[in-house]
């Protein structure tokens, strides 16, 4: 065993891991999950996992039994988005395993590191349609970073060693491990890698000097530059760069969706969000630039609109990415930096000079002035857009806030002004409804001593309301903000918009009543109709040392502006109705 | 749109065939022939894809084929003179009477008659693909039963002279 292993060992206070013991394949799993460091684990057990979960009992590890695998995937990716460290959840074969598919994709999508450990029937039965067999390497290769069907006990922990790598070096993702029961069961000396070696695998990716003067030659000449900073920012810890590099070039940042909290939103340089629910001055930036910088951002299509011809227009792009395949990808670029933005702006801050830019900045402070984000206040109605104003000045932007997918996902993107990295947590990618809840139970997890609160539609959140028995169970004091406009409203809201008011399918007034619903767990509910009661209620709940659910009922026809409709550009923005 | 031909240096793994063909669904590309086999490396496998796309499309699709971690290398052929072959078994519809003839045929190809039955027989031929389609149309007047072929297999010429070059 390594120095280094047998420290980690005496820190964690492990029992000594006896290398060349023979152990089975279970136990060399949780041999090999302490080893990485991995605390808990989010899963569901199963027969296929029943040796795993064998050895999980009375084990050094923090299982947290979620009432459904999409709550558990969704629960470790919260955990790793509000750490940076790899979530690792375990499910059963077939139908356990098939349950595990849209957290992976979520993950894969936002780019998350995850390990996600499957169980899978005996080899001898695999291929037969066994009873619970599902092809889960097969299903998920489209949705995954990488994965591994383990064929022999002494290929795991060489899989293992690997997978961890995979998950969590270059552009992070998840990578599934499915580990048939007869593997699981088999017995053999315990080893485990000191290095991985994956041929072929670029995990880092430093630019050369010549690629980094290119870069701060490019952005050096530009008059009117905007960065666009993505979530490569916080997956590679880049934010002090950022900044030092934006302060330092005199370059306002606009954050995406994914970016926000990688730049603090109450910096004099920042933009805000952009596209199609982003703030009218990030889109008019985007739309008069010189120069556009991308950093660790796709340039996805909630942003070109799909019309990449007519994206900032005027601009010479500057692309940096950790994966090559994202340069070049979705818009015509003029320089590009395959490699990690950290290492990349740290190279370029010495090199870096101010930008010839302020009257472009006293532009853009200008349109900031003029066009903020704005919705009509409407006497006693609650106004869904003053439940999040309500979150964000009773934490002074402190909290780590998850949310659902929706119109009160957008309103939180743009009322709540993220300070710090990893205190957004969203489904950006797949739009995943159902993934607040159970990612704020990570997030928690986490972080027990910060304020976690979770934005939820009244729809999302009855994806995975179940999970509500493991903040009760584990007394994971997550707030529930429930921004309740008793319909599934941003459906309603393109019904509104391109269907000519034909409301198809998105009334959701026989809900549970969410506080009897809450009560019924043993957790704290709440309620509040008026801009006054949920003063008082939001108070309460984050004086309340537990978990609480707070049903913000919302006025239902309202909006999210800006917005720009699908097909169109980014000039052509509806402002709102006032 | 133009034909590329694209050399993907892979470990020898259950699955990885999947996956390279995977993604080809899923990023919209489309494969018009792919070979696999083994290389003068134990473990590793070569494969030979053609496929069709603008030099974006063909560069896109180059890096997401190095993304997965099976993959070793990704080479574009087509970028450099290379030499591909493919092979073809063509069974025709002829009596025995008219194997001379035929072979009058193949023979100019440097492909062969590999089995004679009573009423057809199979010509073997290798080469580039235009000369099996060359070779094709012209049997296609016998009646062609049945025909099967691999794909191109390729690799990179070595880089000698031009003038010096062999054309074989
Ligand atoms: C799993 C899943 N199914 C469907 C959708 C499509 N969808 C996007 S937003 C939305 C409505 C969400 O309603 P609600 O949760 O009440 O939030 P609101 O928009 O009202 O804030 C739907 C159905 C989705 N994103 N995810």
């Amino acid at each position: 065993m390594s120095v280094e292993m047998a420290e980690l060992q005496k820190k964690n206070g492990i029992p000594p891991i006896q290398f060349g013991e023979e152990v089975t394949g279970a136990e060399t799993l949780l041999r090999c999950l302490i080893l990485e460091e991995v605390e808990y684990i989010f899963g569901y057990p199963g027969g296929a996992v029943l040796p795993i979960y064998d050895s999980l009992y009375g084990s050094y590890f923090k299982h947290i039994l979620t009432r459904h695998e999409q709550g558990a995937i969704h629960a470790a990716d919260g955990y790793a988005r509000a750490t940076g460290k790899p979530g690792v959840c375990i499910a059963t074969s077939g139908p356990g395993a098939t349950n595990l598919v849209t957290g992976i994709a979520t993950a894969q999508m936002d780019s998350v590191p995850l390990v996600c450990i499957t169980g899978n029937v005996a080899q001898s039965l695999i291929g037969t349609d066994a009873f619970q067999e599902a092809n889960i390497t097969g299903i998920t290769i489209p949705i995954t970073k990488h994965s591994y069907f383990v064929r022999d006990i002494r290929d795991l922990p060489r899989i293992v060693k690997e997978a961890f790598h995979i998950a969590t070096t270059g552009r992070p993702g998840p990578v599934l491990i499915d580990i048939p029961k007869d593997v699981a069961n088999a017995k053999a000396p315990f080893t485990y890698p000191d290095k991985v070696e994956i041929r072929g695998y670029r995990a880092s990716l430093v630019p050369s000097d010549e690629e980094v003067q290119e870069f701060v030659k490019a952005v050096g000449e530009a008059k009117r530059p905007v960065i666009l900073a993505g979530g490569g920012i916080i997956a590679a810890q880049a934010e002090k760069e950022l900044r030092d590099f934006a302060e330092k070039t005199r370059i306002p940042v606009i954050n995406t969706f994914m970016g926000l909290g990688g730049f603090p939103g109450t910096h004099e340089l920042s933009l805000a969000m952009p596209g199609m629910h982003g703030n009218y001055t990030a889109n008019q930036a985007l739309l008069n630039a010189d120069c556009v910088i991308g950093l660790g951002a796709r340039f996805d299509d909630r942003i070109t609109m799909g019309r990449t011809k007519e994206f900032a227009p005027k601009a010479r792009i500057v692309h940096v990415d950790i994966d090559p395949a994202e340069l070049g990808k979705n818009v015509d670029t003029a320089v590009t930096v395959a490699g990690d933005v950290k290492s990349t702006l740290a190279k370029a801050i010495p090199l870096a000079k101010a930008c010839d830019s302020e009257a472009w900045i006293s532009q853009l402070k200008e349109w900031k002035e003029q066009y903020p984000y704005k919705y009509k206040k409407d006497g006693d109605v609650l106004k869904p857009q003053a439940v999040i104003e309500l979150l964000y000045n009773s934490t002074d932007g402190e909290a780590i806030v998850t949310t659902d997918v929706g119109q009160h996902q957008m309103w939180t993107a743009q009322y709540y002004k993220f300070k710090h990295p990893r205190s957004f947590i969203s489904s950006g990618g797949l739009g995943t409804m159902g993934f607040g809840f159970p990612a704020a139970i990570g997030a928690q997890i986490a972080h027990p001593d910060r304020t976690v609160i979770s934005v939820v539609g009244d729809g999302g959140f009855q994806m995975t309301n179940q999970e509500l028995a493991i903040v009760s169970q584990y007394n994971i004091p997550v707030k529930v903000a429930i921004v309740n406009n008793q319909c599934l409203g941003m459906v309603r809201q393109w019904q509104e918009l391109f269907y000519d008011n034909r409301y198809s399918q998105i009334d959701l007034t026989c809900s549970p009543d969410f506080v009897k619903l809450a009560e019924a767990y043993g957790v704290k509910g709440l309620r509040a109709s008026t801009p006054e009661e949920a003063e008082a209620v939001w108070a309460e709940a984050l004086a309340h040392d537990g978990p609480v659910v707070v049903d913000f009922r919302v006025a239902q026809e309202e909006n999210v502006y800006p917005m720009v409709a699908s097909g169109n550009t980014l000039d052509q923005m509806e402002l709102g109705d006032d | 749109m133009q034909q590329h031909t694209i050399s993907v240096l892979v470990n020898d793994q259950p699955g990885v065939l999947t996956r390279v063909a995977t993604l080809f669904g899923q990023r919209g590309f489309n494969i018009d022939s792919i070979t696999v086999g083994g290389t003068e490396e134990q473990g590793l496998s070569r494969m030979i894809i053609t496929t069709g796309g603008d030099d974006r499309q063909i560069n896109q699709l180059m890096k997401q084929l190095h993304k997965l971690i099976d993959v070793i290398s990704v080479t574009n052929l087509s970028e450099n003179p290379f030499v591909s072959r493919e092979l073809a078994l063509i069974k025709v519809t002829a009596s025995p009477s008219q194997l001379a003839e035929l072979n009058g045929i193949v023979e100019p190809f440097r492909a062969a008659i590999v089995d004679v039955g009573p009423s057809s027989l199979i010509v073997q031929v290798t080469g580039d693909t235009e000369k099996i389609d060359a070779l094709l149309v012209l049997l296609q007047s016998y009646g062609v039963i049945e025909l099967t072929r691999t794909g191109s297999v390729a690799m990179a010429r070595s880089i000698v002279p031009a003038t010096a070059a062999a054309t074989v």
